[in-house]
Order: C-alpha cells, then sequence, then structure tokens
C-alpha cells in the first residue's frame, strides 16, 4: 500500500512530466519535437514488453508484429473518408464510410493487437521454455505477409502515406503514463504476484492454485494492447505506415531496453528507453556525415555485451528505487495500512 | 497428541494406481486412504516412488491407471492449479521457492488464489481491490508470525538459510488454506537440531488447523515419533502399513533399508 506521501510523489512527477512537455512545445523545433515523441512511444514499447516478458517471464518477439496490426486498423480508421474510396478500395462500405477520431481508433487498434496475441498466445502459451520466442518471431512475418497481399485494404507493399498527424506530444504522454500506471499497478498486487511467481517458478505457482495459461495469456495481451496503441501513435507520428515499418530490428532494439533497465524494473526499462532512444539520434548527424550507418545499433549492441558480462540483472534488477516501492517506508508496522 | 479419532470420514482415497516412465514401473497397484484430521508418515528408501506419489496426488503428474478420489471426487486427470483450488496443498523436495520475490511476497503470492483480486479490478482500482490486498497483508503477517518468519519478512526468498526456506515453503503452502497439506521430505538436508524444531511446528500446525497432513521421508526416525499411522513403500508398491512399533519390527522393512541380499540390487542412494 501507498503512503500519501508516495503518492504525491507520483502526482508530483507526472506533473512534472507535463511542464516539461509544455516548455518543450513552446521553446523546441518540430524535429525535436518528433524526436520526443518517439522516446516516449518507446517508453511505452519497453515498458509494456517489461509487462510480458519481465514480470511473468515470457520471452515475446513480437511487439513489431502487435504495433503492425495496432497502426494499421488505426491508420484505416482514422484515414479520411473521401480518399478511401480511391486507395483503399477493398474497404466494405461500412468501413470505407466511417472515418473515427484518434483515440477510439487508437483502442480499437490496441484491442485488435490484443485479439492477435490471443490468438498466438493460446495455442503457444501451453508448452514450456523458449516455444513463444520461435512463434511470435513467426507472427512478425505472418502479418508482414498478410499485410502485403491484402492489397484492397492495406495498399499492400506501397503502404498507407498522407496520415493526418495526429500524434502530438500530448498524446504520447497519455499513453506513457496509461503503461506507466498499468505497468505499476500490475506489478504491486495480487494479481501481479501471482505473475511473478509463474516467472520464479511455474511449478510451485501452478501447485497454489495459479492458473499458469490464463495468467500468462492475459500478461501476453496486455503488452500486446499497448504495442498496438504504440503502433497507432508512430504510424500517425511518422504520417506513414508499410509493411516493412515494424521488424524484427525494432524488437531486438526494444528487448535490448528491457535487458539492459533490469527484466522486471518499470523505472529500469522507462530510463532504458530514453537513454537508447535519444542515444540512436544522437547518433544520426555523426551518420550522416560519415556516410557510414548503424553506429547507432554498434553503440547499442557494444552496450548489450557489456552489461550482459558485468551486470547481468541490468541496471535495475528486477526492483524499483525503494522511494517509490510501497511498503518500504513503514516496513516495521505488522500490517501496513493504506 | 491428535485428534484422528474424532472424526473418522475419508478426506483422500487412492486406488489400484499405476505409474510408468517408458519401460520404468515406478508404482505398483498403489493405495491409499487418508482420514479428515490424520498426520500420516509415507517412508521408503530412495527411489520407492514416494515422491511420485506426491506428483501424482497433486497433479503434476498424471496416472497410468487407477483412480484418485478426494472428499469424494475424482481428481487423477486434474492439473496442479485445480487440485490447489480443491485444497490440496504442497511442499517440494527440493525446495521451490520464488526467489526474487521477497519472504512476505511469497507468503502473498500464495493467498492470490483465494483472496486475490483479477485484472479489471486490480487495473481499475475498484473497491475489492483495495479490501483483498488489505486482507491479503494481514493474514500474510499472521502466517509470517505463525511460523516466526516475521523477522525475514522483507528478505529475498533466495538469500534464506535452508532450513529457513523450507520454512517459508510450509508457510507458503498454508497460506493457501488447504485441507491436505503434503510435506515432501521436510528435513531433507537438514541437522537433527533443525529437524527436531522442525517435526515440532509440524505438529502444532497440525493439532491448530485439525489440518489432514501426509508426510514422506525418507529417514526412518523422523516419522517415527510424530505420525501414529505410517505406510512403506519400497520399488514402487506397497510393502506395509501400520503403527511406527509394527513398522520398526517388521523384518521385509528392515530388509527393504539396510538392503539384505536381494537378487537387483538398487541404487543406495
Amino acid at each position: 500500500m501507498y503512503t500519501l506521501s508516495q503518492r504525491l510523489v507520483f502526482i508530483g512527477l507526472a506533473l512534472a512530466g507535463g511542464l516539461l512537455i509544455l516548455l518543450m512545445r513552446q521553446f523546441l523545433n518540430d524535429y525535436i519535437l518528433s524526436i520526443a515523441g518517439f522516446v516516449g512511444i518507446y517508453v511505452i514499447l519497453a515498458v509494456s514488453l517489461n509487462i510480458t516478458n519481465g514480470f511473468t517471464g515470457l520471452f515475446s518477439l513480437g511487439h513489431p508484429a502487435f504495433m503492425a496490426i495496432g497502426g494499421y486498423t488505426c491508420a484505416i480508421l482514422t484515414f479520411p473518408v473521401q480518399r478511401k474510396g480511391y486507395f483503399l478500395s477493398g474497404l466494405p462500405d461500412w468501413l470505407a464510410g466511417t472515418e473515427l477520431s484518434f483515440f477510439p481508433a487508437l483502442l480499437i487498434g490496441g484491442l485488435f493487437a490484443a485479439l492477435g496475441s490471443l490468438l498466438i498466445g493460446l495455442p503457444v502459451l501451453r508448452l514450456r521454455g523458449h516455444y513463444l520466442a520461435v512463434a511470435t518471431l513467426g507472427v512478425i512475418i505472418i502479418v508482414q505477409v498478410l499485410i502485403t497481399n491484402m492489397g484492397g485494404i492495406t495498399r499492400g507493399p506501397l503502404g498507407l502515406n498522407g496520415l493526418p498527424t495526429l500524434t502530438n506530444l500530448w498524446w504520447v504522454y497519455l499513453w506513457v503514463l496509461i503503461t506507466l500506471y498499468l505497468g505499476w499497478k500490475l506489478k504491486f498486487s495480487s494479481f501481479g504476484r501471482s505473475m511473478l511467481a509463474i516467472r520464479e517458478d511455474e511449478m510451485a505457482a501452478d501447485c497454489l492454485g495459479i492458473n499458469l495459461l490464463r495468467t500468462r495469456v492475459q500478461a501476453l495481451m496486455v503488452g500486446a494492447f499497448l504495442a498496438g496503441v504504440a503502433g497507432g501513435l508512430w504510424a500517425h507520428l511518422v504520417t506513414a505506415i508499410t509493411p516493412k515499418s515494424f521488424s524484427l530490428i525494432l524488437a531486438f532494439t526494444i528487448v535490448v531496453m528491457v535487458v539492459v533497465g533490469g527484466s522486471g524494473s518499470i523505472t529500469g526499462s522507462l530510463l532504458a528507453a530514453v537513454i537508447f532512444s535519444m542515444l540512436t539520434e544522437a547518433f544520426r548527424p555523426l551518420e550522416e556525415s560519415l556516410n557510414v550507418y548503424g553506429i547507432g545499433e554498434i553503440v547499442l549492441s557494444l552496450i548489450l555485451i557489456l552489461i550482459l558480462i558485468y551486470r547481468p540483472i541490468g541496471l535495475f534488477g528486477t526492483s524499483e528505487p525503494g522511494w517509490l516501492s510501497p511498503g518500504k517506508r513503514k516496513s516495521l508496522s505488522g500490517t501496513a495500512g493504506d | 497428541m491428535t485428534g484422528s479419532n474424532t472424526l473418522q470420514s475419508e478426506l483422500l482415497s487412492v486406488e489400484h494406481l499405476y505409474k510408468s516412465f517408458g519401460g520404468i514401473q515406478a508404482l505398483t497397484d498403489y493405495g491409499l486412504s487418508l482420514n479428515q484430521g490424520e498426520l500420516f508418515g509415507l517412508i521408503g528408501p530412495n527411489g520407492a516412488g514416494k515422491t511420485t506419489v506426491f506428483n501424482l496426488l497433486s497433479g503434476v503428474l498424471h496416472p497410468s491407471s487407477g483412480r484418485i478420489l478426494f472428499s469424494g471426487r475424482d481428481i487423477s486427470s486434474n492439473r496442479p492449479y485445480q487440485n490447489a483450488r480443491l485444497g490440496l496443498s504442497r511442499t517440494f523436495q527440493n525446495i521451490r521457492l520464488f526467489g526474487d520475490l521477497t519472504v512476505e511476497d511469497n507468503i502473498k503470492a500464495a493467498f492470490h488464489m483465494p483472496l486475490g483480486t483479477h485484472f479489471w479490478s486490480t487495473v481499475l482500482h475498484l473497491p475489492g481491490f483495495m479490501r483483498s490486498e488489505r486482507e491479503i497483508a494481514r493474514q500474510a503477517a499472521e502466517c509470517l508470525h505463525l511460523l516466526e518468519l516475521a523477522p525475514y519478512r522483507q528478505e529475498k526468498a533466495r538469500n534464506l538459510p535452508f532450513g529457513l526456506q523450507r520454512r517459508v515453503e510450509i508457510a507458503r503452502a498454508l497460506a493457501s488454506s488447504p485441507r491436505l497439506l503434503l510435506l515432501d521430505e521436510p528435513a531433507a538436508g537438514m541437522n537433527p537440531h533443525e529437524t527436531e524444531d522442525l517435526m515440532e511446528t509440524i505438529q502444532s500446525i497440525h493439532a491448530r488447523y485439525q489440518l489432514t497432513i501426509c508426510l514422506v521421508e525418507h529417514d526412518m526416525n523422523v516419522v517415527m515419533g510424530i505420525c501414529p499411522r505410517i505406510q512403506v513403500l519400497d520399488q514402487g508398491r506397497v510393502l506395509m502399513e501400520g503403527s511406527p512399533q509394527e513398522i520398526q519390527n517388521d523384518p521385509r522393512v528392515i530388509k527393504a533399508y539396510l538392503g539384505a541380499p536381494r537378487e537387483e540390487c538398487h541404487a543406495e542412494n
């Protein structure tokens, strides 16, 4: 349970973030602002993957696939009606005549991604071990192929461009907050403890009455939902989406963020996502001037190797900073109050 | 010492249970009957099939044939979590704690099944969620206190010494509010002093909750002192069942343990 002062800290941090965005939008140019948007999207991706991989111990690589599902769903729903008939001839009439505003479109995109993860999760999560990694790897390919071949709905390999620029920092920040809230709430709750128990020892968890399949599928779906939303935000930040937008390399980048931050630590994923995505952007001018591309990835890989050698549990391990964790402050009183 | 004579209703009944792993017959025509409130001992030399019995009872393994009835209900094809929900709780021979979680969180995780809330009420912070978290915290504190684990509640489970880890595991099994508690070699790897302590704890739990407990032990002397009724298992078959005195004096038991001459040698360790 949280103390009042801890709640105030959370509210304070959220307000400080809002203030920061207010200042950024006032003083920074559009290029920097779009980079900030990407940083926020990476935070959503890393923290949500941490719920699946870090809390529940499911090694999923499926985030790009779920982003693609969410991104395309959202893009089709917000696509201007007058251009729909020409670009997307295969849409059924009721869909061709619909144009949703951003928030419901994002939600539906996320729900579709969660539905996709349910279809994968139900058969695969019955198995033990790392089958999920292989299966989700396959899903990235399957989703790409499907999108490429469903030309009437997705415009095939050309992708959808000229999407309305709906994503701004406020939208990203709202979803960052929702993601952090979900992660935090789950981690410090009975439901979250059942997820952690599965990660630590699935047989013991099973023998304590925890339904492994159900809990795992739920963990995968939460991650997929947020990835789907992130895909929608991404599409409307870049204002274009193609089957190749969300590739395996992206899955790799997000996994690295989770591992380096410490799988199981929300704070760790948050910081790792911020640092890595800013680092990659920082190397971009260098790459362009030297005409050597991929320096960012090399540095990313080097950091991963060093972390795996010297601090395999990641920067934060599985824990959060003590001053943010519930119950730590009054550890001597028997039953913690509210 | 025990209240086994007050209620003679049968809680668990196992009939003609067979289990084979490939060509190896691990259990042959196994039978067991446990009464409500009994403290029962299951002993046998290494490799006799004791842990296999527990794995079948808890649903970790499924029998090749035969029936397991738990308070009249056939549970032989249940998954472990289903058995746990019916009130069957167990510990493991090679301790399986949630190593990275604190002692307190290990116990709280066990309270999830009887008391915890699920996804939506957690995420939406419904009133039921706060109530359940408060109740879990209260009962976990009580459970920790009862097993004298309160001083270690913020320690990570994996950092505790062996004897305490065992204690945490028993506390965790108790937290899932079982009707039948299966303890798999609780004294394995403990020194005589720790063993004695543990046996006292088991007896006090048994008396306090009127709980039915089935205890697997490799070391005969451990169970002799506390279990009024004992079953001996050897090479997957029930050798005999009876009071400690009857067991101690039976030549077949002595033979099984001390390895009197026989054609097949079974591994001594």
